[in-house]
């Protein structure tokens, strides 16, 4: 009997060897005289175990890992047995993955990413249908009753904004699809594109079915190599199936982004598909009346454009039930940096950051305590244990001068030097920024100067005085939020850590 | 080794692009898998047929991170040094590969062989420190990493 076993082929499994581990289970097999058919899939977003691989039993799939090259003998021989020293058991079971909702992830991890059967097996194609039996009026109603915001970082309503297009006439509209995830500690997006692509690709045609626009565009970052390759790949099957092309009434080209940050600002991103440098527009004119090649444009993140799927097979009400305040449904959070488990967990809005970090998370990598935490990327703020109480949720997170952007969360422990936290913060704004704005572009540079005078314990308290005008220069004097919200890490990390900023007092107390 | 400048071969490239919109990057990515970079000559063409100015042209290749205006050794080695990297002492590791090389950020070794260069963020930041080799992903970098990169440069 041939044994099946599904090993991913996600980039963040192939980091760790996976590519060997299946490679070795096809010579071993052959070797040994077992008979096994490898599936290669997306991850389930337990990196810590990665390279996990599952294997079809009568009981359902069971799990082992992290799985090496030089384990795959002893695994066959031993038949995979549950006494093995990888055994996880049935993935559904560990408590990660248990303890989650998952509506965007549902099949990743599962299925064959390029399987268009696989798809429709697991309840892909569902959305659709239901769009074009709601209408497209119907279909925007929906996704508005749903109270999806925007996953990218502003928290925008998806309804609102596919509406404002729906209702602009013109001979031609876009559907953009924000893949340029740049933040450091997300990789939602690529996970899904690598994982289950068609479900964007879906995603993608009810939003052009939803506002009359026939053509769309995925914008993915250079960085990800394999997303680009997975979703090529994936739109020439949907070609070929009729879920894309003319009798679709929808198409879709992939465009590779070239390694610019702030291409994932919206307009910046508008810019660098028509060619040009990746500058950010002054707004209005809103992307949605005047937006690609001047048409009314849906421009929406991976995350948002993969939840309309579900929203509209299992009813907006549905996902709506699901979360806290004005945050509904669920966030795919991505646990990262210097954690134990960290991975991809989607729950409902409203955990709290020190269950995630703690409980999900369990604590540091390096087991060190934690120190701080950096919640929605370069530009979100760092949290100290003492903020571990807030919720995760849009309003919450704001009220403590924080934001929750693509939802990555990033750990650090207590070797961490918040100072040169900051001083990063800066730095990266400085070499991505577009040049548009004189705050973002110069004072960043400042910025980072100024820090380096307080590292070097000079003049402390002015210079501190000097980064916080700075900070205020940049927010109010800045164009877009690259500019603006820099200050978010600096800011929260001279208030929430002060003792980092103060070396010659620290010195003189040691002594 | 990437080959030298052909207009030709440029040409077939503008040729493959013709009709589609706003074409230019993928026109430059293309251009660089050819030729290992973006070269000078290869400017006039590109303006030349999308109806644009060398100025605007050289403008975008000089706006992105990834665009080259000289060929990079036969092995490039991204490291990152973003955020969920840096938590995980990538700043470290990121010096000892510079180290044991002898290059700097954005360097190439004497004999063409290896450019090491600065990323932010691979989507690798639960598996970090990670890096990308040649195209391939790699994480949870340490001490046996440096070895394999070592070899595979050779
Ligand atoms: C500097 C900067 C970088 C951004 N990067 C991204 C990104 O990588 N992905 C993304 O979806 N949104 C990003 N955004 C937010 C977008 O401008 C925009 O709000 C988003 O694409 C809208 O889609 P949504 O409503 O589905 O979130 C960025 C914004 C700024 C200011
Ligand atoms: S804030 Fe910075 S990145 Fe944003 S538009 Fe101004 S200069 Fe460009
Ligand atoms: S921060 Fe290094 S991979 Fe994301």
């Amino acid at each position: 009997m041939t044994t099946k076993i599904f090993v991913p082929c996600d980039a963040a499994a192939r980091a760790v060897g996976a590519d060997k581990v299946a490679a070795a289970l096809v010579s071993e097999a052959k070797r040994l005289g077992r008979a096994v058919e490898i599936v290669r899939t997306g991850s389930r977003g337990l990196f810590w175990l990665e390279p996990m691989i599952e294997v079809q039993t009568p009981a359902g799939r069971i799990a082992f890992g992290p799985v090496k090259a030089k384990d795959v003998t002893d695994l066959l021989t031993s038949d995979f047995s549950a006494g093995h020293r990888l055994h996880l058991g049935r993935p559904e079971e560990l408590p990660f993955l248990k303890r989650q909702t998952r509506i965007n992830f549902a099949r990743c991890g599962i299925i064959d990413p390029l399987s268009l059967a696989g798809y429709r097996a697991h309840g892909g194609g569902r959305g659709i249908e239901r769009a074009r039996s709601l209408g497209a009026a119907g279909t925007v109603e929906e996704v508005t009753k749903s109270g999806l915001r925007g996953r990218g970082g502003a928290g925008f309503p998806t309804g609102i904004k596919w509406k404002t297009v729906a209702d602009t006439a013109a001979d031609q509209k876009y559907i953009v699809c924000n893949a340029d995830e740049g933040d450091s500690g997300t990789f939602a997006d690529r996970m899904i594109m690598e994982g289950d692509p068609f479900l964007l690709i879906e995603g993608m045609a009810i939003a052009g079915f939803a506002v009359g626009a026939t053509k769309g565009y995925v914008y993915i970052r250079s960085e990800y190599p394999d997303a680009i390759r997975t979703m090529e790949r994936a739109v020439v099957l949907a070609e070929a199936d009729g879920m894309l092309g003319p009798e679709a009434g929808f198409d879709i080209e992939i465009r590779e982004g070239a390694g610019a940050y702030v291409c994932g600002e919206e307009t910046s991103l508008l810019e660098s598909l028509e060619g040009k440098r990746g500058q950010v527009r002054a707004k209005p004119p809103l992307p949605a009346h005047k937006g690609l090649f001047g048409k009314p444009t849906v421009i929406n993140n991976v995350l948002s454009l993969v939840t309309v799927p579900a929203v509209l097979a299992d009813g907006a009400k549905h996902y709506a039930d699901l979360g806290m305040g004005r945050s509904r449904g669920t966030m795919p959070i991505q646990l990262a940096g210097n954690i134990k488990h960290g991975g991809l967990f989607e729950a409902p809005f409203g955990m709290t950051l020190g269950e995630l970090v703690d409980d999900i998370g369990g604590g540091t990598h390096s087991g060190r305590p934690v120190r701080a935490v950096q919640v929605g990327g370069p530009l979100g703020a760092y949290f100290p244990r003492g903020l571990f109480d807030t919720p995760f949720d849009y309003e919450a997170f704001a009220a403590r001068d924080g934001l929750i952007g693509h939802a990555g969360v990033v750990v650090f422990d207590d070797t961490v030097d918040m100072a040169r936290q900051a001083r990063f913060a800066m730095e990266f704004c400085a070499i991505e920024s577009c040049g548009k704005c004189t705050p973002c572009r110069i004072g960043s540079t400042r910025g980072m100067e100024t820090i380096d005078k307080i590292i070097r314990g000079e003049r402390t308290e002015a210079n501190l005085a000097i980064v916080t005008d700075l900070c205020q220069t940049m927010k109010f004097g800045s164009l877009c939020a690259l500019g603006g919200f820099t200050p978010y890490p600096v800011l929260s990390a001279i208030k929430h850590f002060p003792e980092d900023f103060n070396r010659p007092r620290l010195a003189a107390a040691a002594e | 080794m990437s080959p030298a400048w052909d207009e030709a071969r440029a040409q077939d490239i503008l040729r493959r692009h013709s009709g589609r919109k706003g074409a230019l990057l993928p026109i430059l990515h293309d251009i660089q898998a050819e030729f290992g970079c973006v070269p000078a000559p290869a400017i006039p063409v590109i303006a030349h047929t999308l109806n644009l100015t060398r100025a605007e042209v050289h403008g975008v290749v000089s706006f992105y991170h990834d665009f080259r205006e000289k060929p990079a050794g036969r092995h490039v080695l991204k490291l990152c040094r973003a955020e969920a990297c840096q938590s995980m002492n990538g700043e470290a590791f990121a010096q000892q590969v510079l180290e044991r090389f002898d290059l700097d950020w954005g360097g190439t070794t004497p004999d063409g062989r290896l450019t090491i260069e600065p990323i932010y963020c691979l989507g690798l930041c639960a598996s970090s420190p990670s890096a990308m080799l040649d195209g391939q992903p790699m994480a949870r970098l340490d001490q046996d990493s440096l070895d394999e990169i070592a070899r595979e440069v050779g």
